[in-house]
């Protein structure tokens, strides 16, 4: 298993990052963290012909909380310790990948590779986030809801990068709840949900058994029931539809029962 | 073609590589440490766990020019002067290892853990998830990480 070969590039600038990316267009990729893009190079299902290092420009690992929201920038990695200032990030985090993989996995990576069952997305979902993208046509920032489109695929042009994803703070009296379940810890989910509450107010965002992070709406009074009967999920060698259908009401209902808690403490 | 210049285990290296070339190969094939396993070569395994600036990473999922200018520690470099360290002479103590494939590779991240404070087995259990191990059971493997934790 050994990729095919490439053009290496290591950009010092974001300046340098974007010209390069208009230059080579769909022919190019970005390389962050690598965690889910290597070992689909080393498999041969991603065949770039040039690779764009950012972990070169200086900067862009920033974490900071800024206009109520923790800003993070392309390269801060899934292990960064402010991330935890994010509850909802600290609480999922420990479901991304394993130990050693979030040392070098990046969370804009997560957001940009667009894995519908990956947890970062589907948090930003449920937090009305974004991504500010830079292309050598400019910056735009494209909000989480129009962001993810369906499997591995963003409304990201081959030519834009992700330079930061916005992660709205909490107001006072908000509570999260993030529950998945997984044959081992740190695989892909087989069912993911996540809540948020505060006072009559539930959002509620599923994973895994959809075919990118989606905001549901839910019965306040059968949280579980009400979105079990809302998706269609296909099935897999490890889980028949019908028991994915039933983790979609436990989990669910696990996960809007942790928010609440969270919200009246 | 591109040139790499490292230091690997204290010592300095200075290759011309290919950019496929991944870091796991390039420790085994260019200089010769064998020590560093190769399993699945997708991150899942764990058994090609290195140090990268002291950071425990997957060397199958970078890129050997990626690790241009930076300090790498591999097995070979834990034992100084003959002696093993604390965490591997805990690893013989709790026969933590039987075939000792994936050995290196928890070693390393076990290091990684270590230096960031005095990880509990519920933590030292959260971090082998990422470790594929088949002939220990694991037990022994997190008996051998908590003695040296103090846990």
């Amino acid at each position: 298993m050994k990729p095919v070969a490439f053009a290496y590039e290591r950009p010092q600038t974001v300046e340098e990052a974007v010209a390069l990316l208009a230059e080579h267009g769909d022919e190019a990729k970005v390389l962050a963290g690598g965690q889910s893009l290597v070992p689909a190079m080393n498999m041969r299902l991603v065949r770039p012909s040039v690779l764009v290092d950012i972990n070169g420009i200086r900067g862009l690992d920033e974490v900071a909380s800024e206009d109520g929201a923790l800003r993070v920038g392309a390269t801060a990695r899934q292990a960064d310790p402010r991330l935890r200032q994010h509850p909802l990030l600290a609480r999922a985090l420990p479901y991304v990948g394993h130990f050693v993989t979030r040392n070098r996995g990046t969370v804009c990576g997560s957001v940009a590779h667009a894995d519908a069952s990956a947890e970062l997305p589907a948090c930003l979902v449920l937090l009305g986030g974004w991504a500010r993208v830079r292309s050598a046509r400019g910056e735009r920032r494209i909000l989480a809801e129009d962001l993810f489109l369906t499997h591995f695929t963003t409304s990201l042009a081959p030519d834009e990068l992700i330079v930061e994803t916005g992660w709205p703070l909490p107001s006072p009296g908000t509570g999260y709840g993030f529950q998945e379940l997984a044959q081992r810890h740190g695989d892909y989910a087989l069912c993911m949900a996540c809540a948020s509450a505060r006072d009559g107010e539930l959002r509620v965002v599923l994973g895994s058994v959809v075919d990118r992070p989606r905001a549901i709406e839910v019965d306040p009074e059968r949280p579980g029931e009400s979105a079990a009967v809302q998706v269609e999920p296909w099935g897999n060698v490890h889980a028949s539809p019908a028991y994915l259908r039933h983790l979609v009401r436990v989990l669910v209902d696990r996960a809007v029962a942790e928010a609440r808690e969270a919200a009246s403490r | 073609m591109m040139a790499v210049e490292v230091t690997v285990n204290g010592r300095r290296y200075r290759e011309v590589v290919e950019p496929r070339l991944l870091l796991s190969d390039f420790l085994r094939h260019r200089l010769g440490l064998t020590g560093t396993h190769v399993g699945c070569e997708h991150g899942v395994c764990g058994a090609c766990t290195v140090l990268v600036d002291g950071v425990a990473v997957r060397s199958c999922l970078l890129f050997a020019v990626q690790a241009d200018g930076l300090a790498i520690t591999t097995v070979e470099g834990l034992a100084q002067n003959g002696r093993l360290t604390p965490l591997q002479e805990a690893f013989r103590a709790h026969h933590a290892l039987q075939c000792g494939f994936c050995t290196p590779g928890i070693l390393m991240a076990a290091f990684d853990l270590l230096s960031r404070g005095r990880p509990t087995r519920e933590e030292i259990a959260d971090m082998l998830s990422g470790h594929l191990c088949r002939c220990t059971g694991y037990e022994p493997i997190v008996a051998a990480i908590a003695e040296v934790a103090g846990s």
